[in-house]
């Protein structure tokens, strides 16, 4: 499977992490690419954090207008309903408890759910963005990202080598593989991607894994 | 009160060498751009920028950075600049970088006169490091003080003689959060109108804060384009 097929079949599962109703902040990138999956029987908001809620699809080329982008800074439109604020309101909205659900990208997830996802040691430093922020408001924090780094070594880890997003803040994560609930029992396997066994989501993950009564084999 | 400028060049002829300078805009939308050419073009040296980003190559923020006018830059996200990269590289240009939340917090509180407050953002980070944690109800919040600066440089969609502002869609961002902070706030204007003919129920920034304003046409480039067609595949 080539690396867009992987992003698009762990968007596909990201996007049932969204309930008819929330109010939803997709991050850049990866996360971004789950709205193209939206059910359409679903009522969904979605939040920029440079002030816009109700993120539309893409524009038409003749509908473009430069001061209407997303947080990724792509020009974007307005859906039904569209409210544009200020940054401080933004956050207001985000740090005060009012976004449902978050999904972000990772670089690597610990297993008490702490977060890294935005610089690496020795590399330039590009900032950590609105990340910070959103991982302590939104009420469900979701992670997507493949289960193994470049190298092939684990991304879900004991502790995290990277400089922290945030300590414990994620709620679970998603990955090409396997989708995995942070507990306070520890890591919880409750789904497995075609093609995998428990041993193989076991040897993929460094931290050990509570596997779930109910975990679902082939579930995406 | 609100003054109303003609040329870009007066606008920003006060602005002196070492100044702080809060400017509005997120990516290249809702930058007051004729006042940043302005400002590259009367050589001003050694300031400090606040604003969430720091423009690109060679448009925006970026123009200041080309032209070595900048000892410090306050952001959240300075990754879309070569330019920014090479000089931190090169021990040329210091930086700082707050999440984007407490930044734009950090200017709101700086306008509303709150010396600093507590957020989430940043606990158990490396930006947290040194700085003051203080747990409240269980969980801990990292001090963030205010922030305010010599000047403000914003950009609305229209304007009129009182200093009052309307912004356009996602081009409001820190626009309004800036013309508060700073302490002579020059807005830039897409459309100077006639007393009267803003609506006072729609007003975004009342003109109490604005010091100038000035009237300019807007490039308004565009940083990513993104079309239906385009995002295919």
């Amino acid at each position: 499977m080539g690396q867009q097929d992987i992003r698009e079949k762990i968007a596909k599962r990201a996007e049932k992490e969204l309930k008819d109703g929330d109010y939803a902040n997709l991050g850049i990138g990866m996360p971004t690419l789950v709205a193209n999956y939206i059910s359409q029987h679903k009522r969904l908001m979605l939040q920029s954090e440079n002030g816009l809620l109700g993120i539309g699809p893409y524009p038409a080329e003749d509908q473009v207008d430069p001061d209407l982008i997303n947080a990724g800074k792509e020009t974007v439109t307005e859906s039904q309903g569209t409210s544009y604020f200020d940054n401080a309101e933004s956050f207001g909205m985000i740090r005060g408890g009012h976004i449902d659900v978050a999904v972000l990208g990772g670089m690597e997830v610990s297993s008490n759910g702490d977060l890294a996802n935005w610089m690496i040691p020795g590399k330039t430093v590009k900032g950590m963005g609105g990340a910070m922020d959103i991982v302590h408001g939104a009420q469900r924090v979701i992670i997507i990202m493949n289960h193994l780094n470049k190298n092939g070594d684990p991304k879900i880890v004991n502790t995290c080598s990277l400089p922290l997003t945030g300590a414990e803040v994620v709620t679970k994560i998603i990955t090409d593989c396997a989708v995995i609930e942070v507990t306070p029992k520890g890591l919880m396997l409750t789904e497995i991607a075609e093609g995998y066994t428990v041993e193989d989501i076991k040897k993929m993950t460094e931290p050990d894994l509570v596997v779930s009564e109910a975990v679902k084999l082939e579930a995406y | 009160m609100n003054k109303i400028l003609s040329s870009f060049e007066e606008a920003v002829k006060d602005i002196y060498d070492e100044a702080t300078i809060l400017v509005g805009g997120f990516g290249l939308v809702g930058i007051p751009e004729n006042l940043i050419i302005a400002l590259r073009n009367s050589g001003a040296k050694n300031l400090t920028i606040i604003s969430n980003n720091c423009g690109v190559d060679d448009w925006g923020l970026g123009l200041l950075l080309q032209n070595k006018q900048i000892k410090k830059m306050i952001g959240s996200y300075v990754g879309e600049n070569k330019e920014f990269e090479r000089q931190v590289m090169a021990n040329e240009l210091e930086y700082e970088l707050v999440p984007q939340g407490s930044l734009a917090e950090r200017i709101r509180a700086g306008g509303a006169g709150i010396p600093a407050f507590y957020t989430p953002a940043g606990v158990g980070t490396p930006i947290a490091e040194g700085g003051e944690v203080r747990s409240f109800n269980g969980k801990d919040y990292m001090l963030q003080t205010a922030m305010t600066a010599d000047f403000g440089l914003v950009r609305a969609a229209k304007g009129d003689h009182m200093g009052n502002l309307i912004y356009n869609k996602t081009a409001r961002n820190f626009n309004p959060l800036i013309a508060a902070a700073g302490k002579v706030t020059i807005a830039e204007v897409e459309e100077l109108v006639e007393p009267g003919e803003l609506d006072p129920d729609h007003i975004h920034t009342p003109g109490i804060y604005v010091q100038q304003t000035i009237e300019g046409k807007q490039e308004k480039r565009v940083e990513r384009l993104t079309t239906r067609s385009s995002a295919k595949g």
